[in-house]
């Protein structure tokens, strides 16, 4: 901590019962704003996607000059391998200056580490910028897999799941499950999906189950272990009556979304899927997908959520932490997520509470070829239960995870 | 003082059993001729004269240089000259750098001494070459100047005239011989060429 | 001075083996909670599983051994056979993660080989459905261990068989009527076959064991048993830990019973190659197909490691490439240009952790053989043991135990993962140094004691400049094992160093064949250039001097 800082702190305390709340809030995120000077961030994300980590050396960028903060990004394979590291450092009695300052999270991984104890917080609701963003459009950014987030994460990016096929190859894709089960058997082999537990790969699982559930709304409680079995049967069959008919006859499986994409651009398979409506685009204008490819959602919607940040409760960087988390909801970020060049990821943001020249930024995007402007894409279906996924890649490892 | 080299009852055995036994004084100028088949510990005795003995050998008796007791002494500091069967320059420096490694630390004008050194020897203008184009009489000459730069006080030849051809090697024999001769240099040969001995006309003794 | 020097030797040893042996307690610790067991055995893949790590480790080092016999055997002295050791530190720098990226894309039914016969001899338009890569039974896995563990035992067996009088053995052999192949079998392998146990027993322990190219290459339902361990450790439900530590302890017990059979089919061979010599059994219509099929195997098997790094070049300079094009429609740098910042921060950090380990592990090997050479220390047969422990032990068994120690002893990221480096560069800076300072002229260290040097002037005028190149190779070595480091870089940093390698393999689950050739082509580059340097150096330095070349 500087000097200067240290008397700000210490000053801010002094007059903290004579400020008015909103002073009050303000003098102390100048502070955290202060502490943060000059601080290394070390922000745990996914480093499968080339396009995700030049958005996050750009953030680094602003986050240097602006604030002094010196942002890296640790380009891990999994979240899990993130979250092992946390445990491993809280079993190890190390409760400061841990390794992970800052991690892209969200579902099973939040809610193990906010049931460990993992997570510093409550933090998200005192962001400067929390204002902005959409609680009441979109209630995912406060429920995460059904959990509360209760501050203990802060949201950067809406995903919906779609679809993306090849309009050359397909001038037709399939728009519901069942009608995708019957193209995937007239068609063996053009189709897969991730190897769960990868996340887009249950997520799919899950979409299934919302298509063959005759109450889908069960998938908001945790898992009734008892009944599981049971409840799950039209999924199974569903798995077994295409497996045959799968990519390698279901004996293997892209390991995630971008090896998923790649079968795709390397025509090993005509269907596939994303949980970002503007993958496709961006992938054409890298040059990496054909400009043919399109993408589609289902009938009756696709499962929608959102991209959080959490700060691990060892992170040595927690106030620089925040800042990079209120940084990534203001609307000049979150535009050039949202640009089809850059991510095409959806805005966690109001558009409506934005002051006109930040709307603008909005409004001056291009959807790019591939993207479902927001009336097509159809509506965003709920997040199971995080209890649901885990149950769901065990069932699926322990039944289809042997190749038999 | 007694000058010259002392072998004083000398004995190394290996594995408890006795390998080499000598008994012998070296005066300046003498040639000391140890002959014997390959094998039977020549080299050996060489090695524990400069202080080079392979622990697997034990060696009792004293070694005394000019009436001093070198026994216990270093190699580098016993003042004992060495010429092998090769020559051994090294290959990574000059004639010249070869010679300069021997001379002492103190010594001035170094590069006068071994251009001095060098034409005594016929060997004018060689110092900067690469020691692997020589032929093999220079190199032996080369080795035989740098062991010598480096001020011994009693010199031991490891057969060091088998490797060269007949007719150089009378004609480095010769040298080598004159030079101890004349810097009175006790000298110690091993070999197993009688034309060694003969030549040197020297006290021949075996081993054992 | 000579205290310290004197300790070295033990020290080095504490240095590799200390951490292998912590680690590995505090790796299977939690196998011995309740429930860890049972969580193991009720994972239905695990026989496959089992079965695999053997079946793939087991095949590939029977092969890459058998071809690497092969081809001392029968190529010995041919112009190809020239080649090929030409092509072995190269092909040795390539670190696992790169060859099995390569390959794969030269295999899989959508790779270079199908896109070059597609569609005008193929027919196919679209890539075929065939279970090429990540087939069940282990094949092109195996194919993988094989093609890379080649050149290792290759270069093993070659500093090897100067001590076996390999030529003058074969030369006597066959002037009794024998053929080259059988004289070799018969009458060198038995002595090439005692300085090799070690290698073939590390190839061994790798081929069963290796995350990274299992991930790759390997079956995935289920995997090869070492890859679901690393998988469940990483688990994000946090509840596969035990089940992780029992996975680590069987997959120790499997190494060393695999060791066990492999003993008993050394006896076996020996045995066999006993009968045969006193039956007088000289097969010299053996020769031409041995030759012919060593020969078409090794062509075979750099060509596929070399088209495969080629192709990943390819793809790092490619704009779109679709099937079945056999070369991308457009080349471009950009690629190279979005992703320069991050190279660069991972290529400096490769060298840093690199060039450090590679110098403290030389210094060390030099310390070792030094105190050995003065002392007269007679290296004994556990030493030589402990120093190929850390390649012998699976990695997957011990290095996550020495990220908890390092994490319990407030280890900071870079000591700790240069420590790890330091336990797989020691070894094979050893190995690489040793045989070429042994191998220096006994006499000339008398001879420079006796003309007044000192043993420290002895050895910085003479030893270490005559020994320049095999010093430099051993860097070379060294730092091409440090640049390839995966699993100890990744757990011992807590993924805060990113190096070229680290990188490539968190980028290979994404599939994206662009970025992985750009990562993968520096991967390759940096060990490539210290390899050049370690040629180019002493041939500058002494380039008038005769004697330096080797």
């Amino acid at each position: 901590m500087n000097r200067r800082a240290f008397t700000r702190l210490t000053l801010a305390t002094a007059v903290l019962p004579a400020l008015p709340r909103a002073a009050r809030a303000v003098e102390e995120w100048d502070g955290i704003v202060d502490l943060a000077r000059g601080q290394e961030v070390w922000w745990h994300a996914w480093g499968g996607d080339p396009k995700i980590n030049d958005f996050i050396a750009w953030v680094g960028g602003l986050a240097a000059e602006r604030f002094g903060i010196t942002l890296t990004q640790v380009k891990i394979a999994s979240t899990a391998d993130s979250v092992a590291a946390v445990l491993a450092e809280r079993d190890a009695g190390k409760t400061t200056g841990g390794a992970v300052d800052l991690i892209w999270i969200n579902g099973e991984n939040f809610a193990a580490m906010k049931r460990e104890g993992l997570l510093y917080g409550p933090f998200a609701e005192r962001l400067p910028n929390w204002r902005l963003v959409d609680v009441a459009g979109k209630p995912a950014v406060v429920t995460d897999f059904t959990l509360p987030t209760e501050g203990y994460e802060s949201p950067w990016a809406m995903a919906q799941l779609v679809f993306e096929y090849d309009s050359a190859r397909l001038p037709e894709p399939p728009r519901s499950i069942a009608a995708l089960q019957d193209w995937i058997l007239a068609n063996p082999g053009r189709f897969t999906f991730p190897k769960p537990p990868d996340y887009l790969g249950v997520t799919f699982l899950k979409q299934v189950l919302y298509a063959t559930l005759p109450d889908p709304a069960i998938l908001q409680s945790p898992v009734d272990p008892a009944t599981f079995a049971a409840t799950i049967q039209p999924l199974r069959d569903f798995l077994a009556s295409v497996e045959p008919a799968l990519w390698r006859e279901g004996r293997a499986y892209p390991d995630n979304e971008s090896a998923l994409g790649q079968l795709l651009a390397d025509g090993e398979i005509d269907i596939a899927f994303a949980f970002n409506p503007g993958r496709a685009s961006a992938e054409i204008a890298a040059g990496t997908l054909p400009d043919s490819i399109r993408t589609f959602t289902l009938q009756g919607g696709t499962i929608g959520n959102a991209s959080f940040l959490a700060i691990p409760f060892n992170s040595s960087a927690k106030e620089a932490a925040q800042v990079i988390a209120n940084l990534l909801l203001s609307p000049e970020v979150q535009a050039r997520a949202q640009d089809a060049a850059t991510l095409g990821f959806q805005t966690v943001l109001n558009l409506k509470a934005l002051r006109p020249e930040d709307r603008a930024r909005f409004d001056a995007l291009s959807l790019g070829p591939a993207t479902l402007p927001p009336d097509q894409l159809g509506p965003a279906l709920l997040e199971p239960h995080a209890s649901w996924a885990t149950a769901l890649a065990e069932d699926w490892t322990t039944r289809s995870g042997t190749g038999d | 003082m007694t000058a010259g080299l002392t072998l004083d009852h000398i004995q190394i055995d290996r594995a408890g059993r006795p390998l080499v036994r000598v008994d012998a004084h070296v005066a300046p100028g003498e040639v000391l001729t140890v002959m014997g088949p390959s094998g039977s510990g020549k080299s050996t005795l060489l090695a524990a004269i400069i202080g080079s003995l392979d622990p697997a050998f034990t060696c009792r008796g004293r070694i005394w240089l000019d009436g001093r007791d070198v026994t216990a002494l270093p190699t580098r500091e016993r003042r004992i000259g060495i010429l092998f069967q090769d020559a051994l320059l090294f290959p990574h420096l000059s004639v010249a750098g070869n010679l300069a490694f021997a001379l002492p630390r103190g010594v001035s004008d170094r590069a006068g001494r071994i251009a001095a050194a060098l034409a005594q020897a016929g060997l004018d203008g060689i110092g900067p070459r690469d020691p692997a184009t020589l032929s093999g009489g220079e190199r032996a000459r080369v080795a035989l100047l740098r062991t010598l730069l480096a001020e011994p006080k009693a010199l031991l030849l490891d057969e060091p005239f088998s490797r060269l051809d007949a007719d150089r090697r009378a004609q480095i024999r010769a040298f080598t011989f004159d030079i101890a001769r004349a810097n009175h240099l006790p000298v110690v040969l091993v070999s197993h060429d009688p034309d060694d001995a003969n030549v040197s006309g020297m006290r021949t003794i075996s081993p054992i | 001075m000579i205290q310290p020097l004197r300790a070295a030797p033990a020290v080095t040893l504490v240095l590799m083996a200390l951490p292998v042996a912590a680690g590995l307690a505090a790796t299977l610790v939690p196998a011995a909670a309740p429930g860890a067991l049972a969580g193991l055995l009720a994972w239905p893949g695990l026989p496959r599983a089992v079965t695999l790590s053997l079946t793939t480790g087991l095949a590939s080092t029977a092969l890459a051994l058998a071809l690497t016999l092969l081809i001392l055997a029968a190529l010995r002295g041919t112009p190809a056979f020239r080649l090929l050791v030409r092509l072995l530190s190269p092909l040795l720098s390539v670190p696992h993660a790169a060859a099995a990226l390569g390959l794969a894309f030269l295999i899989a039914p959508s790779g270079w080989i199908a896109r070059a016969l597609s569609p005008w001899a193929t027919g196919w338009s679209q890539p075929p459905d065939l279970m090429i890569l990540n087939d069940p039974a282990g094949i092109a896995l195996i194919l993988g261990l094989t093609a890379k563990e080649l050149p290792f035992l290759l270069l093993m067996a070659l500093s090897a068989l100067p001590q076996t009088d390999a030529a003058n053995r074969i030369t006597l052999a066959q002037t009794l009527g024998y053929g080259r192949t059988a004289a070799f079998a018969l009458t060198v392998l038995p002595a090439l076959y005692r300085q090799l146990r070690l290698p073939v027993y590390a190839v061994l322990a790798y081929g069963m064991t290796s995350v990274e190219m299992g991930l790759i290459l390997g079956p995935d339902l289920p995997p090869p048993l070492a890859v679901q361990v690393a998988d469940w450790m990483t688990e994000a439900s946090l509840t596969r830990q035990g089940t992780a530590a029992a996975g680590a302890a069987l997959q120790l017990l499997l190494v060393l019973a695999a060791l066990a059979l492999w003993r008993g089919l050394e006896a076996a061979t020996r045995a066999a190659l006993v009968r045969a010599a006193t039956a007088g059994l000289r097969l010299p219509a053996l020769d031409a197909p041995a030759r012919a099929l060593a020969l078409t195997l090794a062509a075979l098997l750099a060509g596929a490691l070399l088209a495969g790094l080629a192709g990943l070049a390819l793809w790092s300079f490619a704009g779109l490439w679709s099937f079945p094009d056999a070369l991308p429609e457009t080349l471009s740098l950009s690629t190279w240009t979005r992703a320069a910042a991050s190279l660069a921060q991972a290529t400096g950090q490769t060298l840093f952790l690199a060039l450090s380990s590679a110098a403290l592990a030389l210094a060390l090997t030099i310390a070792c053989l030094e105190a050995e050479h003065r002392f007269r220390l007679r290296p004994a047969a556990p030493a030589l043991w402990l120093l190929w422990l850390p390649l012998i032990v699976p990695q997957i068994t011990f290095l996550p135990g020495l990220h908890r120690l390092a994490l319990t002893l407030g280890l900071p990221p870079f000591p700790a993962t240069f420590a790890a480096h330091l336990v797989f560069v020691l070894p094979y800076a050893f190995l690489s140094l040793a045989p070429a300072w042994r191998a220096f002229d006994p006499r000339f260290i008398p001879l420079a004691a006796s003309l007044g040097a000192t043993p420290t002037r002895a050895l910085w005028a003479l030893r270490l400049p005559i020994l320049l190149r095999p010093l430099l190779t051993a860097f070379a070595v060294a730092f091409a094992v440090s640049v390839g480091q995966y699993l100890a870089t990744l757990l011992l940093s807590g993924g805060r160093i990113a190096t070229l390698t680290t990188e490539a393999v968190a980028l290979s689950s994404g599939g994206n064949r662009r970025l992985i050739g750009a990562y993968a082509l520096l991967q390759m580059a940096l060990p490539a250039l210290a390899f050049a340097l370690a040629l180019a150096l002493p041939a500058l330095l002494f380039r008038n001097r005769k004697g330096m070349a080797a």
